[in-house]
């Protein structure tokens, strides 16, 4: 039994006649190369029409930085790169009465479509996670450079200026790419396969999610060769109206995240309550998929504020208005407001996916159901609608709302409650099981280590009086990077691992993952546990200069990151020499998993995923059953059991 | 593709990213400005440090900025704020203004404080406060604040009307300036920050972006070794 | 997918073997972590005892580092003891399952009433500390309702700017220093302001720690009780030298700091005149001192 959905949406269908439509092999055919032509032809138009109209205003005579021809530039830069892309040619043959060719062509087997404008959710995916990579290493190093500079307390390698830029720079691209970090290459591409769907709700704007982040990479890194902008990723008005150009670069930047973040999480909700094959219940969808959806509904209430901040700050800064403005009957309190209210479930954005991940893939190397799959369900759902509550955390000692703070402490440490969730899910999981330490599962183990220290600091911060001591240290930095970076950072390594066969096809060497994780927890714990010292020793954030005493501690840390840094080099040498020289062919299902992404029939999946919409028959997470029947009606072929990752 | 042409496609990318990297980070750190050493004395002990403030430096990336130029011991202007003073010594400061001036933000700044006698010469007349309400001069344009050493001098401004007002940098002395002249002792070895604390950065909200959050125009280091 | 192989051998373990073992060993680590932080490491917190905001937040922080063991360590024998226990061992089937566990109500019900109890707790003591100590030396806005019993207090303004802090004195004429002395047990009042962007005022041995807003007064106090060194330094990120944003006070005998102010009101005497009069925000005059950024119809003399 098998349903087959390709004749009403035409997409997914096989066998469609190749067209000359966004997916076409024409040498002048978009692809990224038209976009870049595109995108540079919008940004000298935009660029000229701003200076047009505003060369002539005292602040931009005065300053010679003209923010109007900045903005416009990005502006007129997005639409032309995405026509260039060919993004926009469905919705225009639409308005103009030409019906747009629904067909989707086979696609090809070489590289080039990675590099266009693409509607099939496994391409998504994987332009995501290369995205991502070059996203997370260019902010990494970055933060190397911070560390070089707080070698010493007193001797400067880089100017003051410089400094600030390169710590908003690593600051902000962390915090606006890495929201995607699971949800664009796993969520994109393993949520579909998980519940059977051979396609995704809204292909166009999935692409469409991508398609932004390589432009706000570029404008946001532009900020730099622009003078920068030296307000930090938070960007505290009237700071932020105080800076050049390189500000507009962040408004943009930022803005264009906030947009792809919004396209994505809108496509995967509705793929999860829309594209769920028959039989695969609510109570039988991966943890995964609870997490997609938690994240999803919080991007879509949340990223909005950040977008309509963004818009106030770019009005103030280019128009001359005064809503962030206090002596002109603005307050600089509105910023703040708006983007915490963004900015906390922000927080969350990175956690959530970061235990999705993790209660997905520990079941597999237990060899156990998932403890307390409602529970787990439930935290992630708890997590997301708290940390709608807790904003006002942020501004504990700003003076605003000073009356709301036990409020704003109950809900903080409220939070630990689902947090605390996940503790148990992952504890009961490993409760007599049998527990393989593979790669992928060595990394999960990880987060559980890691996120423990980020959630007992997170009682300190949320604790008023000790706030008082904390806020804007170097403690309250230990305590978000272990939270985000040995949270969400290190359950995307453990995916990487794990989905690469699926993905690519080709098998990573359980060895060199091995050595990837051990290097790379050591470095990482060796880098930020001394900074919650340094932090309680009185070192404030972001600066340049600090006392005498603290700098040993501030050069161990250093030392620390570099070799961090080359852990993560030895990943990235060892990943891509694996990927595009050894090429070990994936064996069938390496980790033994029941989820459905591995029953497809070839790795990397086909075109349309499976052959036929399965029929899903139990859960996903019954290891442990041996009355459980196979999780569809697909069969699944297991002549090779799991050689991988068993330690022998 | 061959396993050996692969591996030859890998490495050779390998080091495009690393060349491409350094290009970046090269082009990032843009020239940073020179550091200009105090020229010596006659009196053992005493250096000279001779510096001007512009209205507009009118070279580099920001012509219109306002800035300094310092004075080397050929006499050579170079536009930067980087100066290198001998440790322990009395530095005898001449500072050309050629700027125009205004109000001050925070008028606890218009007191000379931190030089030797906690006074100012202006255009040779001691001076302990510098009023920027005054009909003396056109308001305050810029200050000298160091304040690791505790150093604060006010500058007046020239009028901004006045026919050989210097509109681009480096100025000589046959246009509209005030000269100030003070001396202070530089202390230990280290590296101090100084900055302007007249809004002086035009066009940008509160006078405090620009040229003052720049490296070489309103903020600096004295470098004392 | 083929039958799945059970290891029976995971059912038929006894629980509470397990459990005694997991929790003996975990109190007794506990017991000596928890006496370890609270009494060897527990005097040595941050931030000292210079006032009583200071001491009260080190007291805090010495209470939760204290519960945060038991926490701790909890998670990591719970962790390392699964690991050991139950991994699969060389030869054995990789695949085969381990006990069919999906939930315990008991186990979980427990893990929720006493996760909400700690919580709920630790709110109901952080309030307390918040509210008893009057702010716990926190920024409190500009009218508080938690303050301290005396009225009799020194009041300091404490004026941010880019990139200086300066302090006026109301008490004192209405002197602005550019140094903080501040005399041995005396209650005082911050009422901390900037001129420009945000910055925060942190005396950080003194427990103090208030944003400082634009026009706007953010009020927080403490109560010295001992002399000695302190630094102030910029706690909100206001641009370029914000990290060079800082400077020392002391806190001496009430004698000494008369004697200090009384001559600094004297050497102030002529600028005091000059700055305008005493008042808990501080708008500059928009004539000049703008920027220009704003265009000249509320701004007449933009040009400088």
């Amino acid at each position: 039994m098998a349903i087959d959905f390709s004749k009403e949406t035409g997409i997914g269908s096989s066998g469609g006649a190749p067209s000359g439509s966004s997916t076409g092999s024409g040498k002048f055919s978009p692809s990224v190369i038209t976009g870049i032509i595109g995108g540079g032809v919008g940004y000298l138009f935009g660029h000229w029409l701003g200076n047009a109209i505003a060369s002539g205003y005292q602040q931009v005579s005065g300053s010679g930085s003209n923010d109007v021809a900045t903005l416009l530039g990005y502006l007129f830069a997005t639409v032309g790169w995405f026509i260039g892309l060919g993004a926009l040619n469905y919705p225009l043959k639409k308005m103009l009465g030409i019906d747009p060719d629904f067909s989707e062509p086979e696609l090809g087997k070489g590289m080039s479509k990675y590099f266009k404008y693409t509607v099939d959710h496994k391409i998504v995916g994987v332009q995501y996670l290369f995205g991502m990579l070059v996203y997370f290493f260019t902010a990494g190093l970055l933060a190397l450079a911070i560390r070089t500079e707080l070698l010493s307390p007193t001797t400067h390698l880089w100017g003051p200026d410089t400094y600030i830029e390169i710590v908003g720079e690593h600051g902000t691209m962390m915090m606006m790419m890495m929201t995607s970090v699971i949800l664009g290459p796993f969520g994109n591409y393993m949520i579909p396969l998980m519940i059977g769907s051979k396609r995704v709700a809204f292909p166009r704007l999935e692409a469409m999610s991508f398609w932004f982040t390589p432009l706000s990479y570029f404008i946001l890194l532009s900020a730099l060769w622009q003078g920068g902008f030296q307000s930090g990723w938070t960007s505290y008005a009237p700071l932020s109206l105080q800076q050049g150009v390189g500000q507009d670069a962040y408004i943009f930047g930022f803005g264009l995240q906030g947009l792809s973040m919004v396209c994505a999480s809108t496509n995967i909700v509705a793929t999860i309550i829309n594209y769920r094959a028959p039989g695969m219940t609510w109570s039988r969808l991966p943890i995964l998929g609870w997490s997609m959806i938690s994240l999803g509904f919080t991007m879509i209430l949340s990223i909005p504020v950040l977008i309509d901040g963004l818009y106030v700050l770019a009005l103030d800064r280019s128009a001359q208005t005064a809503m962030l403005y206090d002596a002109h009957g603005g307050s600089s309190f509105l910023w703040e407001n708006l983007f915490w209210f963004f900015g906390h479930p922000e927080v969350y954005l990175l956690a959530i996916p970061g235990f999705g991940v993790v209660a997905e893939i520990i079941p597999v190397f237990a060899r156990k159901p998932v403890f307390g799959y409602k529970t787990s369900a439930a935290g992630m759902i708890g997590l997301a609608i708290l940390s709608f509550f807790v904003w006002q955390h942020h501004l504990f000692q700003s003076g605003m709302n000073p009356d709301m703070r036990p409020l704003f402490m109950l809900t903080t440490e409220l939070i630990s409650i689902p947090t605390g969730f996940i503790y148990l899910v992952g504890m009961g999981t490993l409760w007599k099981a049998r527990i393989r330490l593979t790669g992928p599962m060595l990394f999960m183990l990880g987060v559980y280590f890691n996120f423990l220290f980020g959630g007992l600091t997170g009682v300190y911060v949320s604790d008023v009086p000790i706030n008082v001591t904390v806020h804007g240290s170097f403690f309250v930095m230990a305590h978000f990077h272990y939270t985000i970076m040995g949270g969400v950072i290190f359950a995307f390594f453990g995916a990487i691992y794990y989905w690469t066969p699926l993905v690519t096809g080709y098998q990573l060497s359980e060895k060199l993952a091995k050595i990837h994780f051990w290097s790379m927890i050591i470095a990482f714990n060796s880098t930020f546990l001394p900074l919650f010292a340094v932090g309680l020793l009185g070192q404030p954030r972001r600066v340049f200069e600090y006392a005498h005493r603290l700098q040993h501690l501030n050069q161990w840390v250093s030392i620390s990151s570099y070799v961090l840094g080359l852990s993560l080099m030895f990943f990235v040498v060892t990943f891509i020499w694996q990927l595009a020289v050894t090429r070990k062919p994936a064996v069938r299902n390496p980790w033994g998993s029941r989820s459905l992404e591995w029953a497809v029939d070839s790795y990397p999946p086909p075109q349309h995923n499976f052959r036929q919409v399965p029929v899903v028959l139990a859960g996903p997470y019954e290891y442990a059953d041996p009355d459980a029947l196979p999780i569809a009606d697909i069969v699944m072929e297991n002549k090779d059991r799991a050689p991988v990752g068993v330690d022998r | 593709m061959s396993k050996g042409a692969r591996a030859g496609a890998v490495i050779v990318s390998f080091f495009a990213v690393i060349g491409l990297l350094v290009w970046a980070v090269v082009g990032y750190l843009r020239t940073s400005p020179p550091t200009v050493s105090a020229s010596t004395s006659s009196t053992p002990g005493v250096v000279n440090l001779t510096m001007q403030t512009d209205g507009a430096v009118g070279v580099g990336p920001h012509p219109n900025w306002v800035g300094y130029f310092v004075q080397d011991a050929n006499g050579g202007w170079h536009q930067t704020t980087l100066i290198q003073l001998p440790a322990n010594s009395d530095i005898h400061v001449t500072l050309y203004e050629y700027d125009s001036g205004g109000t001050l933000r925070n008028n606890v700044w218009s007191q000379v404080e931190g030089t030797v006698g906690n006074v100012a010469y202006v255009n040779g007349v001691a001076e302990s406060i510098v009023n920027p309400n005054t009909s003396t001069g056109n308001g305050i344009a810029h200050s000298f604040n160091v304040p690791a050493l505790g150093i604060n001098v006010p500058m007046y401004g020239v009028s901004g009307s006045a026919k050989n007002f210097c509109s681009s940098g480096p100025c000589n002395l046959s246009e509209a300036h005030t000269t100030m002249t003070f001396d202070f002792k530089t202390g230990a070895a280290g590296t101090y920050r100084w900055q302007c604390f007249v809004p002086c950065g035009l066009g940008f909200l509160n006078g405090n972006g620009g040229p003052m959050t720049a490296l070489g125009y309103m903020a600096g280091f004295l470098k004392v070794v | 997918m083929s039958k799945v192989v059970l290891d029976e051998s995971r059912s038929d373990e006894s629980t509470k073997g397990h459990i005694s073992k997991i929790l003996i060993s975990w109190a007794v680590a506990s017991i000596i972590g928890m006496s370890l932080v609270w009494f060897v490491l527990g005097p040595h917190l941050p931030p000292g005892t210079m006032t009583d905001q200071a001491a009260g937040q080190q007291f805090d922080i010495k209470f939760v580092s204290t519960l945060a063991v038991p926490v701790l360590f909890f998670v990591w024998f719970f962790f390392g003891y699964s690991i050991m226990k139950w991994r699969v061992r060389p030869g054995e089937d990789p695949l085969a399952g381990g006990a069919n566990i999906r939930g315990n109500s008991k186990a979980q019900g427990t893990w929720y009433i006493l996760t909400t109890v700690i919580v709920l707790g630790m709110a109901v003591y952080g309030t307390y500390f918040l509210v008893v100590p009057a702010g716990a030396g926190g920024g409190e806005g500009a009218s508080p309702i938690w303050t301290p019993a005396t009225k009799n207090m020194l009041q300091v303004q404490v004026i941010a700017q880019q990139w200086r802090f300066t302090y006026r004195w109301p008490q004192f004429g209405g002197m602005e220093t550019t140094s903080l002395e501040l005399p041995l047990n005396t209650e005082i009042q911050f009422n901390v302001t900037s001129l420009d962007v945000i910055h925060d005022f942190w005396a950080y041995q003194l427990g103090v720690k208030a944003d400082a807003n634009p026009d706007y007064n953010n009020i927080a106090f403490a109560k010295t009780q001992q002399t000695g060194r302190f630094v102030v330094r910029c706690d909100e990120l206001c641009g370029i030298w914000h990290g060079a944003m800082y400077n020392y006070g002391n806190v001496v005998s009430q004698s000494q700091f008369q004697t200090w102010a009384t001559n600094m009101e004297k050497q102030n005497a002529a600028v005091t005149k000059l700055l305008p009069k005493y008042a808990t925000t501080y708008t500059p005059s928009y004539s000049g001192a703008g920027g220009g950024y704003y265009n000249t119809a509320t701004d007449p003399n933009a040009s400088l």
